[in-house]
């Protein structure tokens, strides 16, 4: 039921921003725990997708908006804005199943509210040796259209990791 | 259509999270439980108008506790129950969901857990009386 997870999502949004003074803490914290979840769940998502080694940014790109997002959110989002050198995409998601149910306050209004799925695709590509920078760009909750992810390549991580790291 | 596993790793999260950033007398009074009771009790409360909107008015009490073990226990938890930790850490917000869902049913309830029997988990539920 994606109505549990969207609520208690919401539950601990409600929970971080009694917590945390201010927005830039809360959206801190949602990135970490993303990141946290991220490392994680790529395990889950590469065990029952069954995709291989993506052999570039816009094969990942394919794999994150049609297989990923697919999977654990139920919404394929587009791919848009490809930078020149191919290493920066948006991912539009016209609905955003995190938000159902959510309206912003107003004395929250530097609030990312989904920033969860930021470190999530972080620590998610980082355990397939990507370093990337995820931000939200646009977001149906500040009032704007749609709600959009900018996704960025910074580096291939080397596969050598130091000893005692997972 | 939110996946099993990604609101297992919340949960996970949460119950980390709640506990890394208290300090030792929350944890030892128990106020780090009952963040995250309170938080299952919001979802609870949630999950439950969503699941009723449709459903026509319950008789009673035995009605209502028919619908929560069979209905709303199912949708909810389906394969979940077996992943629930043993510890109240991972309890405690079931519980509040429990205790939630009954709340805007119109059941005023105690929800606590006890596993005495791995893996098998009882949820006693205590209806107070107005």
């Amino acid at each position: 039921s994606s109505e549990l997870f969207t609520l208690t999502y919401g539950a601990l949004v409600t929970q971080l921003c009694k917590d945390y003074e201010n927005d830039e803490d809360v959206n801190k914290q949602l990135d970490r725990m993303g990141y946290n979840i991220g490392v994680r769940l790529i395990e889950d998502f590469l065990a029952r997708s069954n995709v291989g080694r993506c052999h570039d940014f816009r094969e990942t790109a394919d794999v994150i908006a049609k297989v990923a997002f697919k999977m654990y959110l139920g919404i394929t989002p587009s791919i848009t804005n490809w930078s020149p050198a191919g290493d920066e995409f948006s991912l539009i998601l016209e609905n955003n199943p995190l938000v159902d149910f959510v309206e912003l306050p107003d004395n929250h209004s530097s609030l990312i509210y989904s920033n969860l799925l930021c470190g999530v695709l972080r620590g998610a590509l980082e355990m397939v040796q990507m370093a990337v920078d995820v931000k939200f760009v646009q977001d149906t909750l500040k009032g704007d259209g749609v709600t959009e992810i900018r996704m960025r390549f910074i580096k291939r991580i080397e596969d050598n990791l130091p000893a005692g790291e997972e | 259509m939110a996946d099993e596993a990604l609101f297992l790793l919340l949960h996970n999260e949460m119950v980390t999270g709640v506990y890394k950033s208290a300090d030792q007398g929350e944890v030892e009074n128990g106020r780090c439980i009952t963040k995250l009771e309170n938080m299952g009790f919001r979802v609870g409360q949630g999950l439950i108008e969503r699941f009723t909107k449709d459903t026509a008015r319950f008789k009673d009490e035995l009605d209502i506790m028919k619908f929560i073990c069979k209905d709303f226990w199912t949708t909810v938890f389906k394969k979940q129950i077996d992943n629930l930790r043993t510890n109240h850490q991972y309890l405690a917000f079931t519980c509040g969901l429990i205790r939630g869902g009954l709340s805007n049913l119109g059941i005023k309830s105690i929800v606590t857990a006890e596993v005495s029997a791995m893996p098998a988990c009882k949820f006693q539920v205590m209806i107070q009386k107005m």
